[in-house]
């Protein structure tokens, strides 16, 4: 079984690499760019074949050590 | 007196936290390794500055889960005195020992250079050898120092005189140009600037002695 894993700044949060990224977008011709905001993706491989426990670990495992939620949100997603 | 340094995989200002404990206290510091399920008995310890863990996932993320960690935070918890320094203050804050992020630099310059610092609180045991007000001159050398919390978060921070240093030219985009603060129960500090580096006069100043002198007066 797999997690996937996005973690996003929250709303409110300033993101000045996303700000850099849709400058350097910009100067490459791409017009209509709007607000970039970076994250992280994850996955990673359980041996737990339950889902829902396998996302109860996960969301744990988030809280701990995947985010910092003073800053990040955290969506999961379990499948194959 | 006894005090540590903790080292941390990446750590890279630890022998120059345990030479300006040393020149404080007339004693050896013991260097902790971070894998160490258990912390030596301290009276004060340190956190020190580097790039723990190459600042993998976040910078002071890994550190902060470190096996040696339990018994620092315990340390702190005791009321005894932590000092996190550049790295060693996001560890503190990814530890939940201090509120607060230290995110990206505003510009995402990695900055380096010495910066002015005003003592905002000089009535703390890290900081009764200054004067309030005082404006000291002391190195930094960081890419994620740009100090962010929620407005309700740093309200109750300067409220509660835990701002113990601003910088008197932001030079990374922190929140209300906070350098260092306190936690609520006045035991732990964590600052971005390198008091350590300006202990002696021939490596470009003395205005971090007095840091350590006010620890080790605090402690006696």
């Amino acid at each position: 079984m797999k997690a996937r894993i996005h973690i996003t700044l929250k709303n409110g949060v300033l993101d000045p690499q996303g700000k850099a990224v849709q400058n350097a977008l910009g100067s490459l011709g791409f017009d209509g760019v709007g607000d970039v905001r970076q994250g992280k993706y994850m996955e990673i491989e359980l041996s737990e074949t339950d889902p829902d426990k396998a996302e109860k670990t996960v969301e744990l495992m988030c809280q701990k050590l995947l985010a910092n939620t003073v800053i990040e949100n955290y969506t999961i997603k379990i499948g194959d | 007196m006894k005090t540590a340094v903790i080292v941390f995989p990446g750590s890279n200002c630890d022998r120059d936290a345990a030479v300006a404990l040393e020149r404080a206290t007339g004693k050896p510091a013991e260097m902790v390794w971070h894998g160490n399920a258990e912390l030596p008995d301290a009276d004060l310890v340190v956190l020190p500055g580097g790039f723990s863990y190459g600042d993998y996932l976040r910078s002071g993320a890994m550190s902060a889960r470190s096996p040696v960690m339990e018994g620092v935070i315990a340390h702190a918890k005791s009321g005894r005195p932590l000092v996190g320094i550049c790295n060693g203050f996001q560890v503190l804050t990814e530890a939940g020992l201090l509120p607060g992020v230290l995110m990206r630099n505003a510009d995402l310059h990695f900055v380096c250079k010495t910066v002015g610092l005003q003592i905002t609180n000089n009535e703390t045991i890290f900081t009764n050898g200054y004067a309030s007000g005082q404006t000291i001159n002391v190195p930094v050398a960081h890419h994620d120092g740009n100090y962010f919390a929620d407005d309700e978060t740093l309200d109750r921070l300067e409220g509660e005189g835990r701002v113990a240093f601003r910088y008197t030219d932001n030079p990374n985009g922190s929140a209300r140009d906070i350098a260092g603060i306190l936690n609520d129960e006045g035991n732990v500090l964590g600052m971005m600037p390198h008091p350590e580096r300006v202990v002696d006069e021939a490596l470009g100043g003395t205005d971090g002695s007095a840091l350590f002198a006010s620890l080790v007066e605090a402690l006696q």
